[in-house]
């Protein structure tokens, strides 16, 4: 109880990655991203729910959520999909216990799960922003 | 062994939406791209095309799927997020109450629109 009380880093100890680099801040955007599509999901299910009144009210439906700062949402989350999924399918395999490497005697020099971790990491951020620029020349040509 | 059941099924829904969310958003965002190499379609949210997928049956299949692991997907992980907070026994069965509620509630709300959309057998265009 003493130590969270005693929180030196305040807000800067959440958003941080500290000594834990660029794992931790995959940790805080997968959680983000997660909770984001999940508040799109819900709305989406009442939006998609408009076929039921037929085509008038699915085109007037459309015609509402046309306007730029709702497209600029949708790409919002095509982004977070992207990341959630990529990161998503890394979490998936490391979880299941692939690619962490064998448990051995600690011998120098030292190595941990983190740094063995690590490539694989930057390998699925490199992925993530391949799909991300795709998808961002699709939305540029659907914008022109 | 009821926790560790439910985070199996929490990676599995995972490996299942890959496929389906991805072929989903793929339809929806990749569609300028995949129409100029001639495969889906310009404007993948005109009546037309929205109703002829809802018309059928592999699209009512893969959407009700789709809507099933992606509500236990989301509403597990909210729930394991708030279980974090190491709050007390009571609270937990109620968040996980609420959870289910709104996942059975959606589920079936959306498996009605789904079939509803199916019965209706495209539109004219
Ligand atoms: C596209 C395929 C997806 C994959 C591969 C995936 C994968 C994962 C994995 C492996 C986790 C667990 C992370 C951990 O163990 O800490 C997770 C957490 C989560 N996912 Fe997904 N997911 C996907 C789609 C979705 C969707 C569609 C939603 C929303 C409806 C969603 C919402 C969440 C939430 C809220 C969490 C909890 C975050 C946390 O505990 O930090 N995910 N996802
Ligand atoms: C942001 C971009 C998205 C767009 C433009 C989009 C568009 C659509 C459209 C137009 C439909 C109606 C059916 C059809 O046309 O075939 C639909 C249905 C559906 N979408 Fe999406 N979607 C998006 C994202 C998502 C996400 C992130 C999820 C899951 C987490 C999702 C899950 C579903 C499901 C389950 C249905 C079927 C709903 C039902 O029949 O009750 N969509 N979507």
């Amino acid at each position: 109880m003493k130590n969270r009380l005693n929180n030196r880093l305040g807000l800067g100890g959440w958003l941080g990655g500290g000594r834990y680099g660029v794992d931790r801040y995959a940790y805080a955007f997968h959680r983000l991203t997660g909770l984001g599509i999940l508040a799109y999901f819900i709305m989406h299910i009442f939006v998609t729910g408009m076929r039921v009144g037929g085509q008038e009210e699915w085109e007037r439906t459309m015609a509402f959520f046309n306007a730029p700062v709702f497209k600029a949402g949708e790409f919002l989350v095509f982004l977070a999909f992207i990341f959630h999924a990529v990161n998503g399918i890394r979490l998936v395999i490391v979880e299941l216990a692939c690619g962490i490497g064998r448990p051995h005697v600690p011998a120098y020099p030292y190595t941990n799960s983190t740094m063995r971790q690590r490539p694989f990491v930057v390998a699925v951020m490199i992925l993530a922003a391949l799909l991300m620029i795709t998808g961002g020349v699709d939305f540029y040509f659907m914008l022109n | 062994m009821r926790e560790s059941r439910l985070w199996f099924w929490h990676i599995l829904s995972a490996i299942v939406i890959v496929f389906l969310l991805g072929a989903h958003m793929g339809t929806m965002h990749m569609n300028t791209i995949l129409n100029s190499l001639g495969l889906g379609s310009a404007d993948p949210v005109d009546s037309v095309e929205v109703f002829r997928r809802s018309a059928s049956p592999v699209f009512l299949v893969a959407y009700i799927v789709l809507l099933g692991s992606a509500l236990f997907h989301g509403l597990y992980g909210l729930r394991s997020m708030l279980f974090e907070l190491s709050l007390s026994k009571s609270v937990e069965k109620t968040i996980g109450g609420l959870c289910a509620f709104a996942g059975f509630a959606l589920f079936g709300y959306g498996t009605y629109v789904a079939i509803v959309v199916y019965r209706m057998h495209g539109v004219q265009p």
